[in-house]
């Protein structure tokens, strides 16, 4: 009975934290898939110290007659910075501008966050072409005054591929455009407030010639992201931010539930222990007499601690091992249910995780509970002084 | 013949609150070869003081010596590698495992010694268990043996690392007088070949006569040594 506890405790650990962690892997996958991995901004992590603040060190110093110098915003010589980092090997990278600006039609406004891609690099950092319903993203190549929006904005704005819009951008510079391809991401944010130009066509429309805002980066190995970021951001100089960095909350969340699945799992492992000490204590107390006999034949304590500890061991082993392959088939039956979530169309598996580091720590973790539970009533036994069974008769 | 066992102002008190004193300043020497019997009314401490002999307790002040060695400065792991090469214990019960086999009780304390190798262990077992008229037994438990097998049993399981001394608590208490005869002459030739002392506690004098030696006990003192 007490192994049976084992044998759950293992079954239901490892169905549980293979259903966590494979959700947990199947949300980070999906983030890493539809975000960069490595954004480099125009923006300092910490900016350069001014001049004047260099050569007056901890003064106060009134400069008459400067003027801040005016500087169109975004990265300076980005195409060198786009070279530098498309050397870097298992790199592909993008250049953005992106921008506000609205989009009109019928009489209707939308305002709009547009982004003036590179088709052809784009298409190597961004799933977008993946995501297209009508249309392909090379399509702006073609035509330089082509646009893509998502299908629900268009669908707003009364608009069909084809159709024509006008775009008016901060700079107040109006363009008329028209429609090349609709996309489909799914998330309603991006389906009816993203756009997509030329970058040529976005630098013209931001008044930012020569100069994109943003760098976006895939690696081969999305796991890196964290180091190479750091080896751009050296380099180059301006802010290189990692999916993991910019996701550092949802990964703490992620963080946090899987400390609160590991304890909830492990306190079945943990009740499941007691019954072991259970039957272990009860064993003891039955074989009192044997162990005051093997003591006064000579065995030591440690040597009667030894055979209830390696009880504890054989049940919490065998448990394991057992619990193991029940919970790989718990598993099994776990990955073979579809469910359709909320606003898809398509069913899906759960997600489960197949590690093998949750088996080693579900059967390490059992194990050890097994053997923490055989170490009191094993003590217990190394202490019974024999003279007091001996005494007592009992043949 | 020589000292195996010196017991010197030897006193075993309990402690508070059930404050008894078992054994009171005893001090005698038994010699390798001596058949010592210990005799005494209920309660007087025979069995208290075999048991500090056998090492299974610890005076409360005094010193044995076994072997030449004094035992008070040995530690609980000495003290059961004492007992378990040095001394052999038979009981009034005979204390056998019922799981294990008559042969496998007899294996148990070589096994744990390690002194001889493993089919050495296992030939000596059964050349004692023959010897002590139980070679049909080897395989069977304890629990389908009569009293006087098992107490038998139990003589070979003490024999078996050739301890310097075999102790008995009331060997024969439980037995008839047939078997009763038996154990006693069995532990009269155990102690005259002179390789070891036998001292045992009984309440039979018949048994007692057998010895070389009675030690009368009356409230844990010796008051007479004969």
């Amino acid at each position: 009975m007490s192994m049976l506890g084992i044998v759950l405790g293992v079954a239901f650990f490892l169905a549980i934290s293979s259903l966590m962690r494979g959700s947990e892997a199947d949300f980070i996958q999906r983030m890493v898939d539809s975000a960069p991995h490595i954004t480099v901004s125009d923006e300092y992590r910490h900016p350069p110290v001014q001049p004047a603040r260099r050569h007056f060190v901890n003064a106060a110093v009134t400069l008459r007659g400067l003027e801040p110098k005016t500087e169109t915003r975004g990265i300076r010589g980005y195409k060198q910075k786009l070279a530098s980092i498309a050397a870097l090997p298992g790199v592909r990278v993008a250049p953005v501008l992106t921008g506000q600006a609205i989009i009109t039609s019928a009489g209707r406004d939308r305002g709009v966050t547009m982004s003036g891609v590179v088709p052809q690099l784009m298409a190597g950092v961004s799933d977008i072409d993946d995501k297209m319903v009508v249309g392909t993203l090379d399509e702006l190549s073609a035509n330089p005054n082509g646009i893509i929006i998502g299908r629900k904005l268009a669908e707003k704005l009364f608009l069909q591929w084809g159709d024509n819009l006008t775009l008016s951008a901060p700079t107040g510079i109006v363009r008329t455009l028209k429609i090349v391809g609709l996309f489909e991401t799914g998330t309603t944010s991006i389906d009816e407030g993203h756009a997509y130009v030329l970058l040529k066509r976005a630098q013209t429309l931001l008044g930012r010639h020569d100069r994109a805002n943003r760098l976006v980066l895939q690696l081969d190995d999305p796991y890196h992201a964290r180091a190479v970021a750091a080896q751009i951001e050296t380099r180059i100089g301006y802010r290189a931010q990692s999916w993991q960095e910019a996701s550092e909350n949802i990964l703490s969340v992620l963080f946090v539930r899987n400390v609160i699945m590991y304890t909830v799992v492990s306190a079945i492992l943990v009740v499941a222990s007691f019954g072991i000490f259970n039957v272990i204590s009860t064993v003891v107390l039955e074989k009192r007499r044997d162990i005051a006999i093997l003591k006064s034949i000579g065995f030591r304590a440690r040597d009667l601690r030894r055979v209830f500890l390696i009880q504890g061991v054989l049940i919490g082993g065998c448990g394991s091992l057992i619990g193991t392959v029940a919970g790989l088939g718990l598993m099994q039956v776990l990955a073979g249910i579809e469910i359709r979530p909320p606003g898809m169309n398509e069913t899906v598996h759960l997600p489960i995780y197949w590690g093998v580091d949750q088996l080693l720590i579900a059967a390490g973790f059992a194990l050890f509970s097994a053997v923490a539970a055989a170490w009191l009533p094993a003590r217990k036994a190394g202490a019974v002084h024999p003279v007091d069974i001996l005494r007592g008769g009992m043949a | 013949m020589s000292e195996v066992l010196r017991a010197e102002g030897v006193t075993r008190e309990l402690p508070e609150p059930a404050a008894v004193t078992l054994v009171r300043d005893v001090t005698l020497s038994i010699q390798g070869g001596e058949f010592v019997s210990i005799q005494g009314p209920s309660g007087s401490g025979k069995s208290s003081l075999l048991y500090l002999l056998g090492l299974l307790d610890v005076p409360t002040a005094g010193r044995i010596w076994l072997d030449g060695i004094d035992t008070s400065t040995l530690d609980d792991d000495q003290l059961a590698a004492a007992r378990l090469g040095k001394l052999g214990f038979v009981f009034q019960f005979h204390f056998l495992l019922v799981e294990f086999s008559v042969l496998d009780n007899v294996l148990l304390p070589m096994d744990r010694l390690g002194r001889l190798a493993a089919p050495a262990r296992r030939e000596r077992a059964e050349q004692l268990l023959v010897d002590l008229g139980l070679g049909d037994y080897l395989h069977r438990t304890p629990d389908r043996l009569s009293g006087g097998q098992r107490q038998r049993v139990a003589i070979a399981r003490a024999l078996a690392n050739e301890p310097l001394i075999i102790l008995a608590d009331e060997p024969t208490g439980n037995l008839d007088s047939a078997a009763s005869n038996a154990v006693r002459d069995l532990f009269s030739e155990l102690a005259r070949d002179g390789q070891r002392a036998v001292v045992t506690v009984t309440h039979d004098p018949d048994f007692a006569r057998a010895g070389d030696r009675v030690i009368h006990i009356v409230d844990g003192r010796i008051v007479r040594d004969t």
